[in-house]
């Protein structure tokens, strides 16, 4: 009975917990700008589907995306183990599901093989992030933390693994022994491997073993669930809201500012008269982006949802030839950003601290050396734009700031004036037919 | 190249009372870039060759904004876009096409929510459908077996997904078409896009542009094939400074067409 309790309050506890972080990084979304979504639900969800659900962009790096679809299949059939320790923990059952008789035992075993294939994966990820030089694991911005984050889930999940299929060989052993409370239930292909460890314990030491690797891996996954939000593991939820809000327009199209369409539409209207113009409601807002908080909310969720795996970086052409671009860069700044603007305001009560994205995190000079390829939200397993905010943050340069590289500079006065970027004449531009 | 083209504006045709069938929307570097001009006259003697009606804007024809917008003025974008739409929707134009990709691009998605709705297309899909519609007879000619590497640009393939068609019009000249390792999706920018080709490189290790030609000249090819103004110009020097610009050139699709009427 106490452990019932035990485990109802820490269970009901953690989840609390998780929600409130869930509520944070919802508000930090939120300091973004209202976006008006456009397309078909059924096409928004046809694209989730096939993206993050069929993991659809992960096989254009074969080994990676087959490792990375195993530990993700585990996860969510192991998921499904969770029902069932739930119940057992509020309840005081044990094995509660196994009335489901041989399809129990093929669900028991499959959970098996995953926790072995899982285990697996995690150790040749762990070894293709620390011991192979794989050039997008070592960036300047993969730090401290970044590392260690990528370590620590890859350490949890064998963790949580490892108290699974012990769990079950103590299980299985006891249930040999028709110990009281033991119902026979599943099928243990691998965990019966374990075996040997446990020979001439007793009926009370395996118990304890058993006990102790349960409470072990339900605390785990709560923590682990706990972890996300303060993870790039977060992915594992972001991912679908995230390409639920793809862009669908063609990559290279960039958005028209409309409060800029609206200007030059009074501009180039000989009979418009300025003081006339309607008020619009809205703010006069900043062109382009200097903050977080000039950014549209999509935007910000796609900087929750970076894995940060690098395959942008490992792609962009001016990463590549020595550039200090990095999209992943990118991503990580705003989310970092994000959450200092977040936990001001919540401290404060205002956006304010006197620091931006511009230069405290992003410099100019990354901003300026994008070429618009789209090579990097063409690789991004979760659809990721990078492009869409390094133009924000170019606009708010050039036409707030009018900070900008002295050949665009002499380029935009040339287009305004010749109506091309180079200085000719417009009245040289039918000179090729004749020569 | 010498011949006479016959080459007829807006105005001209608006004087006639006439509708040309398409508007050729040359660009900035197809009409004043030396290279480019070049790739601008084989698409003319094509559509020639092939008494299609159509008609330039000429010196009423301005910048597209490219540049501008992906610099990050997006009030002189607006300008440039706004103009060309009144003088495009001034003589009612209804089908555009254009040897530069980042024209189409900003043709086709960025001038309809301005008000500029027109069918555009790339030259090599207008070619492509000339060629499936039995219009256009393709002869290799100097480029039959030749070894051909395509180069996709950015603004094309990843932006508007047209990978085939360029690939279709050279094995109609029976030439040997090689791939790069990092091509279609995955292709390499050579480095102009952005407004990157009106400024100099950030400090790196390497211009973009040799990175990509290096790619390309490890295949040992005779042409390097393209389909961008822009690219023809990072490639073109590219090959120069690796000293390769006697044995490897630097062709557009529409040259690689013309050549062989
Ligand atoms: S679009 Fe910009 S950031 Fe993305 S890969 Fe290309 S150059 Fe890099
Ligand atoms: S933006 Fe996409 S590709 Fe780049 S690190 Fe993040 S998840 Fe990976």
């Amino acid at each position: 009975m106490i452990s019932q309790i035990i485990f109802t309050v820490i269970f009901t506890g953690s989840i609390l917990w998780f929600f409130s972080s869930l509520k944070k990084i919802r508000d930090n979304i939120f300091l973004g700008k209202k976006v008006t979504v456009k397309g078909e639900v059924k096409e928004r969800l046809k694209i989730m589907a096939r993206v993050a659900l069929g993991q659809g962009k992960m096989f254009t790096r074969p080994v990676a995306g087959l490792l990375h679809l195993i530990v993700y299949l585990g996860f969510l059939i192991v998921n499904i183990e969770m029902l069932e320790i739930v119940i057992d923990g509020v309840a005081g059952t044990h094995r509660v599901l196994s009335f489901m008789g041989g399809f129990y035992d093929f669900l028991i075993a499959s959970f098996e093989f995953f926790a072995v294939a899982v285990i697996i994966a995690c150790i040749v990820f762990l070894i293709r992030r620390n011991i192979l030089k794989i050039k997008r694991f070592h960036n300047p911005e993969m730090t401290k933390w970044p590392k260690t984050d990528a370590n620590l889930i890859l350490i949890f999940e064998i963790l949580l693994m490892t108290a699974f299929l012990t769990m079950n060989a103590a299980d299985s052993l006891l249930q040999q022994l028709n110990a009281d409370h033991y119902v026979k239930a599943g099928a243990f292909p691998f965990s019966s491997f374990l075996h040997p460890l446990f020979s001439g314990f007793d009926i009370q030491q395996l118990i304890i073993v058993e006990r102790s690797a349960w409470w072990f891996h339900i605390i785990g996954v709560l923590l682990f669930l706990n972890y996300l939000p303060i993870s790039k593991h977060f992915h594992i939820i972001m991912a679908f809201p995230n390409t639920y809000f793809s862009k669908l327009e063609p990559k290279t199209a960039l958005d028209n500012l409309e409060a800029v369409t609206r200007e030059v539409k009074l501009m180039l209207d000989p009979n418009a008269n300025p003081y006339e113009a309607p008020a619009s409601n809205e703010q006069p807002g900043r062109f382009g982006a200097k903050d977080v908080t000039d950014l549209n909310r999509i935007q910000l969720l796609n900087a929750y949802t970076c894995t940060e795996c690098g395959r942008c970086t490992s792609v962009c052409p001016a990463n590549i030839t020595g550039k200090k671009l990095s999209p992943r860069k990118i991503m990580m700044d705003v989310r970092d950003r994000m959450e200092e603007l977040g936990k001001h305001k919540r401290q404060h009560g205002n956006v304010d601290d006197g620091k931006a994205l511009i230069r405290d995190y992003i410099s100019e000079e990354e901003i300026f050396a994008c070429t618009t390829c789209n090579a990097c939200s063409e690789i991004c397993p979760v659809n990721i734009d990078p492009v869409s905010i390094i133009i924000d943050l170019r606009r708010y340069l050039v036409m707030e700031e009018s900070k900008l590289p002295q050949e665009w500079t002499t380029m935009l006065t040339n287009i305004e004036n010749n109506g091309a970027p180079w200085q000719f004449s417009m009245n040289d531009r039918l000179n090729w037919v004749n020569e | 190249m010498s011949e006479t083209l016959k080459v007829k504006t807006m105005a001209q045709f608006a004087a006639e009372g006439k509708q040309p069938e398409i508007l050729f929307w040359v660009g900035c570097a197809g009409s004043f870039d030396d290279r480019s001009k070049k790739i601008t006259r084989a698409f003319a003697k094509i559509l020639n060759h092939l008494e299609i009606d159509f008609a330039v804007l000429g010196t009423e024809e301005s910048c597209t904004g490219d540049p501008a917008k992906r610099s990050g003025n997006e009030f002189l974008f607006q300008m440039q876009a706004m103009v060309n739409i009144q003088t495009l929707n001034g003589y009612g134009i209804k089908k555009i096409v254009t040897t530069c990709p980042h024209c189409f691009n900003t043709l086709k998605n960025e001038y309809p929510s301005l008000g500029g709705n027109y069918e555009v297309l790339h030259h090599s899909q207008f070619l492509q459908q000339l060629i499936d519609e039995g219009k256009l007879k393709v002869q290799g000619g100097s480029f039959k077996g030749k070894k051909i590497t395509f180069h996709d640009p950015c603004y094309l393939g990843r932006g508007n997904n047209i990978y085939e068609a360029p690939r279709e019009l050279i094995k109609q000249l029976d030439a040997d078409l090689v791939e790069m390792k990092r091509c279609r999706s995955e292709s390499f920018c050579c480095g102009a896009g952005g407004a990157q080709v009106f400024k100099e490189a950030e400090p790196g290790n390497k211009e973009v542009n040799i990175e990509r030609t290096e790619e390309a000249l490890e295949l040992k090819p005779d042409v390097i094939a393209t389909g961008c103004p822009f690219c023809m110009i990072m490639l073109t020097d590219g090959v120069k400074l690796k000293n390769q610009n006697e044995n490897v050139k630097v062709i557009d699709l529409a040259e690689l067409i013309a050549a062989g009427l």
